[in-house]
């Protein structure tokens, strides 16, 4: 069962008469329950790779199969639903909304939810769930900037998490971080992954895609290499 | 439960604009002031013609006033041509055969009443007074809705008996009687002695007719039965002016009539103007007021008066609503990024779509209600203001003037439509100008919006 399939994607960008292949026709799969690092270095096609993953975008061609749905096929609100119900964002500068506070963060992918968007008390218990499981049960009305750059990130985890997503889309989740706040947040994630849930990490530092199980190398807009690291944290 | 998504909305978007306190508030200024300024002009608008209606109407709805006018200079100069050297007096206005005619022609009237009116100094002891002195008879007051402070007023037997008896309006009586009881006491109008046998109530002056700019003001007469009037007076009149006498002999200075249907007054004002063209001949001595077409001019004047403010009102709205579509852009630029979220998120073209609109609307919205609350401020400003402009800018000299009176007669009235119109305006303003910021904030490219800095 996957999660996930890329079946010879590719995406181009036409900037006046020059054609840019971003990517030139990528397949992988990934399996429920999955733990991937994607890297490379910039250019290589990893960020267009993340957008398409992360529907925020439709590929020039091939398919990208995301829990039964051809997410190149679906209309503009489709692909938010699809954003809002199968995929869960980390980034790597947070990107939470200054204004709300935390609990109100981790609550607006359920404001987006097309069939009940009202907040009943399960979805309160949820949310509060979620932010003791990041430990943050104790700063539930902190605004962003009241909290360090690992707190902020624990809140984009628990947003991540609300709708129950399939997959889990990192992009540098420890990019701004220091090494101590990376390896709490990498902990975070690799229990996520033990709990079944499918992660896809972007990132360059071998030392956070050393924790996935395993690794795809993009380069050129095609994938180049894939490998096996031994994790750490595996038993 | 779109109420409840609704009211979620509304409360997130009240969140965003309590962010930027100033930037709002300074946003809605545009709004505050137009709602503001269409209240208050139509609350002074309402009160100007609900004071000029009632001027109007105390003139009485169902009545035709009948005037005595003074025809231009040249017609009475070829009058008199040919006799120059001799005293002429000029004859000109309404006959007694006039009314006669009316009274016995007319089958729409129920009732009529004519009066000479010479403006005279009346005098007791050393007060005097300029007073208008009317010959009448007893259906005057009730024609003019006049009422009887004290005493009783001129009845039929005074006129029969050509009585020497007098009426004094509330101005008359408290400027040459301030202490005593006038009742029982003579006052005395150029050589004659009257016996006052009762005192007016005072009244409001009624609307302007006639082309004169002051309306009748009725607490400066004196009434004394029309008989009288002409055995003690006559028909004609010397005035003294700059050195020369002037003469003038007038039978009857106006007379009213009253019709029986509403319906009749017009159609009986042409006859009567009809019927005195032809005993009249060429001489323009005369004119024939319908305070009922008064009111329907005044009604059209406000029409006018409406259409005015509220094309004004309407571009001081349009104004502020550029304002705040300005500034909404600007906010949807500052906000690219948490736009950028939000759709990654979940959220749909029409989610951000309703999400700015509905913070421009509670932005209009809220302007619309802070300037409803100034409007019915108004009536209260203005009070402030005239007291103000009484004490501070208008001296005493020129307290009577037609400028100063107009100003200070006004009372602005708050045109309860308004209010909700004025809402409902503001609230329109605030979707027609926020549509495109609201749109140009969905069609962002979500990878551009998450990309930005």
């Amino acid at each position: 069962m996957y999660a996930a399939r890329l079946i010879d994607l590719t995406k181009f960008y036409y900037l006046g008469d020059n054609v840019v292949r971003a990517l030139r026709g990528v397949s992988a799969d990934f399996p429920q329950g999955d733990f991937v690092a994607i890297m490379g270095s910039s250019g290589s096609g990893k960020s267009t790779l993340l957008n398409l993953l992360g529907a925020l975008d439709r590929p020039t061609s091939g398919q990208y199969i995301l829990s039964g749905y051809d997410v190149g096929k679906l209309s503009d609100d489709d692909l938010s639903q699809i954003r809002n119900r199968l995929i869960g964002f980390i980034f790597q500068s947070y990107n939470l909304i200054p204004q709300y506070t935390v609990l109100e963060n981790i609550q607006v992918p359920l404001h987006y939810r097309i069939d009940s968007r009202n907040i009943g008390s399960a979805e309160m218990n949820r949310c509060l769930d979620l932010a003791s499981r990041v430990g943050l049960g104790d700063r539930l009305d902190h605004r962003p900037f009241q909290l360090s750059g690992g707190q902020q990130q624990r809140v984009a985890i628990a947003r991540a998490l609300v709708n129950d997503p399939e997959i889990i889309l990192a992009d540098e989740p420890t990019g701004n971080l220091d090494s101590q706040t990376e390896k709490e947040i990498m902990d975070l994630l690799t229990n996520l992954n033990r709990e079944g849930r499918t992660i896809i990490l972007v990132t360059h530092e071998t030392s956070v895609a050393k924790r996935a199980r395993h690794q795809i190398v993009m380069k050129d807009g095609l994938i180049h290499s894939e490998g096996m690291f031994t994790t750490e944290g595996e038993k | 439960m779109p109420f409840a998504n609704t009211l979620r909305t509304v409360r997130l978007a009240l969140k965003s604009l309590l962010l930027h306190k100033l930037r709002s508030g300074l946003t809605m200024l545009g709004i505050v002031f137009g709602v503001f300024s269409v209240i208050a002009m139509l609350a002074i608008g309402e009160g100007a013609s609900a004071q000029a209606q009632k001027q109007v109407l105390s003139l009485g709805a169902t009545n035709i006033i009948v005037l005595t006018v003074k025809p231009p200079a040249d017609s009475q100069q070829s009058q008199n041509r040919g006799s120059s050297r001799s005293m002429q007096v000029p004859a000109y206005g309404l006959l007694r055969s006039d009314y006669d005619l009316l009274v016995s022609t007319l089958p729409t009237i129920s009732g009529a009443v004519r009066m000479r009116e010479i403006l005279s100094e009346a005098q007791y002891l050393q007060r005097t007074i300029n007073a208008r002195l009317v010959g009448s008879t007893t259906e005057y007051a009730e024609m003019n809705h006049l009422q009887m402070l004290r005493g009783r007023f001129l009845s039929d037997k005074d006129e029969a008996d050509m009585a020497n008896v007098a009426v004094l309006g509330a101005e008359t009586a408290s400027t040459l009687f301030p202490l005593e009881d006038p009742i029982g006491q003579t006052v005395q109008v150029r050589t004659h002695r009257y016996t006052i046998i009762g005192v007016m109530r005072s009244r409001t002056a009624s609307a302007a007719i006639g082309g004169s700019m002051s309306g009748q003001d009725f607490n400066k007469d004196i009434y004394i039965p029309l008989s009288t009037f002409r055995v003690r007076i006559g028909d004609i009149v010397f005035t003294r002016l700059s050195g020369t006498f002037m003469a003038e002999q007038v039978e009857l200075s106006q007379i009213t009539l009253k019709v029986r249907e509403m319906a009749d007054v017009v159609p009986t004002s042409e006859v009567v103007k009809e019927s005195l063209r032809k005993s009249h001949g060429s001489k323009a001595d005369f004119d024939v007021v319908v305070p009922l077409e008064l009111l329907r001019q005044a009604d059209q004047i406000r029409h006018i008066f409406n259409i005015v403010l509220g094309s004004i009102a309407a571009i001081s709205l349009i104004v502020g609503g550029i304002g705040i579509m300005n500034i909404m852009l600007a906010t949807v630029t500052e906000r690219t990024r948490e736009i950028g979220i939000r759709r990654a998120l979940g959220a749909r073209q029409r989610d951000i779509i309703s999400q700015f609109l509905t913070e421009t609307i509670v932005l209009a919205g809220s302007g619309g209600l802070i300037g409803i609350l100034l409007g019915l401020c108004t009536p209260l400003a203005f009070e402030g203001l005239k007291g103000i402009v009484n004490n501070f800018v208008l001296d005493r000299s020129s307290g009577t003037s037609q400028m100063s009176k107009m100003f200070t007669e006004m009372d602005p009235k708050i045109a309860w439509w308004s209010l909700p119109v004025a809402f409902g305006i503001s609230v329109g303003i605030g979707i027609i100008f926020g549509i495109y910021p609201a749109r140009s904030a969905a069609m962002m490219d979500p990878i551009e919006a998450l990309r930005h800095e």
